[in-house]
């Protein structure tokens, strides 16, 4: 299925994903949309990973499940991260970072 | 050019595009929209791979239930017709600037450095093995981390509800407390 793609192509593909992730991650302003620039970079992480894993030990299953328990940290952090956001809205009914600057109970 | 190749660059060119809309789009439901795409292109790739567990997983955790929460998130929070402003021309400037030297230094580096190809056959990546290796205790099992993963998630849970939880007015005394 990968053949005639060499490692390079995928890791490239990855460096880019990870990168706009990252300018996502510094230009954005609300909060759902930070999260999703990070869901970006996790992604990103995912493909080389697994691109490691195939090309270089084909023999081995580490890059997969690391990848597995990658996803499985990404939707728990997903879920506490929209349940703060959703109790941040309630309290300041707005989730723009730069009018959420006080962490008072 | 072989049909993996053709395929691998269309999936390629969906997951840039699309990830690169997903930062820059103004509308808040188009962006979450683009960032699916960008996932099921993602398990498109993990199918090139031959890793067809790995590709399910994609698509059902992140695609169907990631994506999902952040869609419901956003009708909660937002407007759909809502725009943003879009990021000042200084801040966007300075964090492109910061994201294409990362990007050109690793694709540099990347290109740089000679990957060994290895002559090892591959192993069969079946549902039974992924099975046995997580639930094994040998040099490649993954018991350890499958226990942490399954109490990590139990603790995101109960502290997703704890925290999304209304806070209401304080609370008096339980009666049955107060009767001692």
């Amino acid at each position: 299925m990968n053949a005639g793609i060499p490692i390079q192509y995928f890791l490239i593909l990855a460096a880019i994903m990870f990168f706009t992730g990252i300018y996502g991650f510094l230009t954005r302003r609300n909060l759902i949309t930070i999260l999703m620039s990070v869901e970006l970079i996790l992604n990103s992480v995912n493909i080389n990973f697994l691109a490691f894993n195939r090309y270089l030990y084909p023999h081995k299953l580490d890059g997969m499940f690391f990848s597995l328990f990658i996803i499985a940290v990404a939707a728990a952090e997903a879920a506490v991260a929209i349940s703060i956001i959703i109790n941040i809205y309630r309290r300041f009914t707005t989730i723009n970072v730069e009018d959420v600057d006080e962490m008072k109970y | 050019m072989i049909a993996n190749q053709i395929m691998f660059f269309l999936l390629s060119a969906m997951i840039i595009v699309f990830s690169i809309l997903t930062v820059i789009s103004r509308k808040i439901l188009r962006a979450a929209i683009y960032l699916l795409f960008v996932l099921v292109s993602t398990s498109g790739l993990y199918f090139m791979l031959n890793y067809q567990f790995l590709a399910a997983v994609q698509l059902t955790v992140y695609a169907g239930g990631i994506v999902v929460l952040i869609i419901f998130s956003i009708l909660l929070t937002s407007h759909i017709s809502q725009r943003f402003e879009p990021a000042g021309l200084k801040k966007s400037m300075f964090s492109a600037i910061a994201a294409l030297t990362g990007a050109i230094l690793s694709i540099v580096t990347i290109l740089d450095y000679k990957f060994e190809a290895t002559a090892i056959a591959a192993k069969e990546v079946d549902m039974r093995l992924i099975g046995k290796s997580l639930l094994s205790v040998d040099y490649d099992g993954y018991v350890l981390p499958f226990e942490v993963i399954s109490v990590l998630l139990l603790a995101a849970m109960v502290a997703a509800i704890a925290i999304a939880k209304k806070s209401g007015p304080a609370k008096t005394q339980s009666p049955t407390l107060k009767q001692e």
